[in-house]
């Protein structure tokens, strides 16, 4: 959960609620992309003081896209606004994520929405998982967790521990009625120091970390002050030992659109109108045009196609955070448009 | 469809055959195999070997992408490496299954991502014409196989990966035992067993980092381990992936679509006409003809599909090639047609064990096609086709042609 909300949009969500009863086995109707974009709420739980979990499925109830510890996904809400929310169930599960959110009451009202009004069975668009923060491999790792930054860590610590490596972890906050996921952290024993703000001061990182020495990985997640701490108390430690991810304050971002856009394909000469229920594969097919693609869930790459002009929306799993600002390609099987028109080099 | 057992379920008496999918016969020509165990049903045992198959499409994609159930670090051959020590080290990304798989994994596929490989296309387009130029300079009837199809990935995919000019023609012998041992212990393996141990060191050698050029593939994933994405014991063992799995296969997977080419000349006239088909025509011969055949996995409990039940511990044998011709998905299969969409075939797998530089194939493969189309009006078979018989790879060992230019 960790929401670490980048972007608020300014229109409703551009999924539709697509489910003609596909089914897992093959997955090549045409809006395979879609069932993968567009998910569920199949499950809403308060977890603490101000934290819910949200639980998400397809409509089809088919696998959802893989991922890794560490991995968050974008959900577009029903309200117009796009958050960031940490991967926080168990991968095995193929057809449920789970995300921790947060209210922020200094946010922008996407997780006031999430708490607020989001219900079982409402609908919200999905892009990614994509991954930031991965867990490397290791035999030892010290994991630190600052209030809803435990979200990401939790699947990793699950990891960690089925691999047989030497962990710890050391999480803090505010009081132990707002910490989440105490109850399933309590199985680790004595690797895990549940340490709140009210009964223990501040987290005591020194003594934590300990002295230097190779070979350890370090995970933090949490608010700003802590990863600054964080910085600072691995000074001395070998490099790229420190991984951190930040909690981002609840800012605006780009719109998504909601409704039809054009994409006009430079080399053909044609002009194709995509609605909400559609791919841009699908429209794209509708006018004979066929771009070669293979998974159709914006895993693989295959499609890949220049963009001349306008903004995609990328909802693949491929693009890191920092090459999703691009403007120049997009995979066309799931990722859409920001722009009332869009310029392919088809 | 697969799902977890369900106890209350009935199940149907499995089909059985006591076909040897790795037999000389079928080597040759596995196509009425493949459509019999189709028919069979979508669960088959095979008496031969005590092993469950699928060749139904529907089936093999959802065994694919299902690795929760269907593991891979028990071995994607016959063999298993919970009862059997492997021949080598298992691989990082092929044998291996979440999370010990996601590093290596994460690593590799930036690598070998379609924007990494935007700095090598025009170099490997200019390649691809100066090797067609020479070819196309002095002969009108060549053996596609050596002249190309082996000609262009050595050229180009050892430079790519950065390793040393010497030895180079061990790679597709190596390559060749690597995909003969995923079957079982038979003539085929046999034959490549006196040279396993030089090959082997040669290809260990060249994964080391002093062995490496300082800006390649290899060079790029050295530097993720001194980021930690992946430790120093990982780097040398994904370097030697690149090395088994990127040569024999788009070797194999460009012979096939020479091949096609050949003997479906209103299909090179469409290339000819339209040369952005060229990655749709490479696509579409790795779906008819399906370089990599099989692949297993092994049931990590007792796994429901369709009406059967594969007990936990057993290894499936998925025939990648019988899926890529299902009737049940692709209208008239058999067909090598450009007008078709191939996409979703499962000739390079598909979920998160799918090829790796199936990028770097399609670039490859493009690149010689394109190249071709440029400068050869039409092409024919100019003798008797040949094949190479391996355990998992169909292949071809000689393709005569004939080519006449514009």
């Amino acid at each position: 959960m960790f929401s670490h909300p980048l972007r608020e949009c300014s229109v409703g969500h551009t999924g539709c609620a697509h489910d003609d009863g596909m089914t897992a086995t093959v997955p090549l109707a045409a809006s395979a992309g879609a069932d993968v974009a567009t998910l569920r709420v199949i499950g809403k739980t308060v977890v603490a003081e101000d934290v819910m979990t949200l639980e998400l499925a397809a409509p089809s109830g088919g696998r959802l896209r893989d991922w890794t510890p560490g991995s968050h996904i974008d959900l577009r809400l029903p309200n117009g606004m796009t958050r960031q929310y940490s991967l926080c169930g168990d991968r095995w599960d193929p057809t449920t994520y789970r995300v921790g959110v947060l209210r922020e009451p200094a946010g922008h009202g996407g997780s006031a929405f999430v708490h607020d009004e989001l219900s079982v069975g409402d609908v919200v668009g999905v892009a990614g998982p994509r991954n930031n923060f991965p867990l490397v491999p290791s035999d030892s790792y010290l994991f630190v967790a600052g209030g809803i930054g435990i979200t990401p860590l939790l699947p990793m610590i699950a990891q960690a521990d089925l691999l047989g490596a030497d962990w710890r972890l050391l999480y803090g906050g505010r009081r132990r009625a707002s910490m989440a996921f105490l109850d399933e952290l309590e199985a680790y024993g004595d690797r895990v120091l549940i340490r709140p703000q009210d009964e223990h001061g501040l987290l005591d990182l020194a003594g934590y970390l300990g002295e230097p020495r190779p070979g350890v990985r370090i995970y933090a997640c949490g608010p700003s002050p802590l990863l600054a701490a964080m910085e600072a108390g691995c000074a001395g430690w070998p490099a790229h030992t420190l991984r951190t991810e930040r909690f981002v304050a609840d800012e605006t971002g780009a719109a998504v659109r909601t409704t039809p856009f054009e994409v006009e394909l430079a080399r053909t000469g044609a002009t194709v109108t995509v609605t909400p229920d559609m791919t841009i594969l699908d429209a794209l097919g509708q006018v004979g045009v066929e771009v070669l693609t293979s998974c159709r869930r914006g895993v693989c790459g295959t499609c890949e196609t220049t963009v001349l002009a306008g903004r995609p929306d990328h909802r693949d799993a491929l693009l890191d955070d920092d090459e999703r600002d691009t403007a120049d390609f997009m995979y066309v099987c799931v990722s859409r448009c920001t722009t009332d028109r869009l310029v392919l080099d088809l | 469809m697969t799902a977890t057992l369900d106890a209350a379920l009935p199940t149907d008496p499995l089909p059985t055959d006591d076909v040897d999918p790795f037999s000389h016969e079928v080597l040759e020509d596995p196509l009425p195999m493949h459509a019999a165990l189709r028919e069979a049903g979508p669960l088959v045992h095979l008496t031969k070997y005590d092993l469950y198959a699928m060749a139904r499409y529907g089936e093999v994609h959802a065994a694919l992408v299902d690795w929760q159930q269907f593991q891979s670090a028990a071995g994607v051959g016959m063999s298993n490496f919970k009862k059997e020590k492997p021949w080598r080290p298992p691989s990082l990304l092929l044998e291996a299954d979440p999370p010990r798989h996601d590093a290596p994994r994460r690593v590799l596929q930036k690598v070998l991502s379609p924007r990494s490989l935007r700095r090598l296309r025009d170099g490997w387009l200019a390649d691809a014409d100066a090797l067609v130029d020479e070819v196309l300079a002095t002969q009108d009837e060549f053996d596609a196989v050596p002249v190309l199809a082996e000609a262009f990935p050595l050229r180009v995919f050892p430079d790519a990966v950065g390793i040393g000019t010497d030895g180079r023609d061990k790679l597709l012998p190596y390559g060749d035992h690597a995909f003969n041992a995923f079957g079982p212990a038979n003539d085929l393996v046999e034959k490549g067993a006196p040279r396993v141990a030089e090959l082997s060191t040669w290809v260990n050698a060249q994964c080391a980092r002093d062995a490496l050029t300082d800006n390649g593939f290899g060079a790029q994933i050295w530097a993720a381990s001194d980021r930690g994405d992946i430790t120093p014991e990982q780097a040398p063992l994904v370097v030697r992936s690149l090395l088994t799995a990127g040569v024999d296969t788009t070797v194999h997977g460009i012979s096939a679509v020479l091949y096609a080419m050949a003997t479906n000349p209103d299909q090179w006239q469409r290339l000819r006409e339209t040369p952005s088909l060229a990655r749709v025509a490479f696509d579409e011969a790795v779906r008819w003809e399906s370089p990599v055949q099989t692949f297993f996995r092994t049931a990590t409990t007792d796994v429901r599909v369709g009406n059967h039940v594969v007990p936990e511990g057993h290894k499936i044998l998925m025939f990648l090639a019988s899926a890529n011709r299902d009737p049940r998905r692709w209208t008239n299969p058999d067909a090598f047609d450009l007008s078709r969409d191939p996409s979703g075939h499962v000739g390079f797998g598909m979920g998160i064990h799918q090829c790796v530089g199936q990028h770097v194939a399609r670039l490859e493969a493009e690149a010689l096609m394109l190249a071709l189309a440029r400068r050869v009006r039409t092409l024919e078979l100019a003798g008797p086709t040949r094949r190479h018989h391996n355990n998992t790879l169909r292949a071809w060992e000689s393709i005569p042609l004939r080519v006449f230019l514009d």
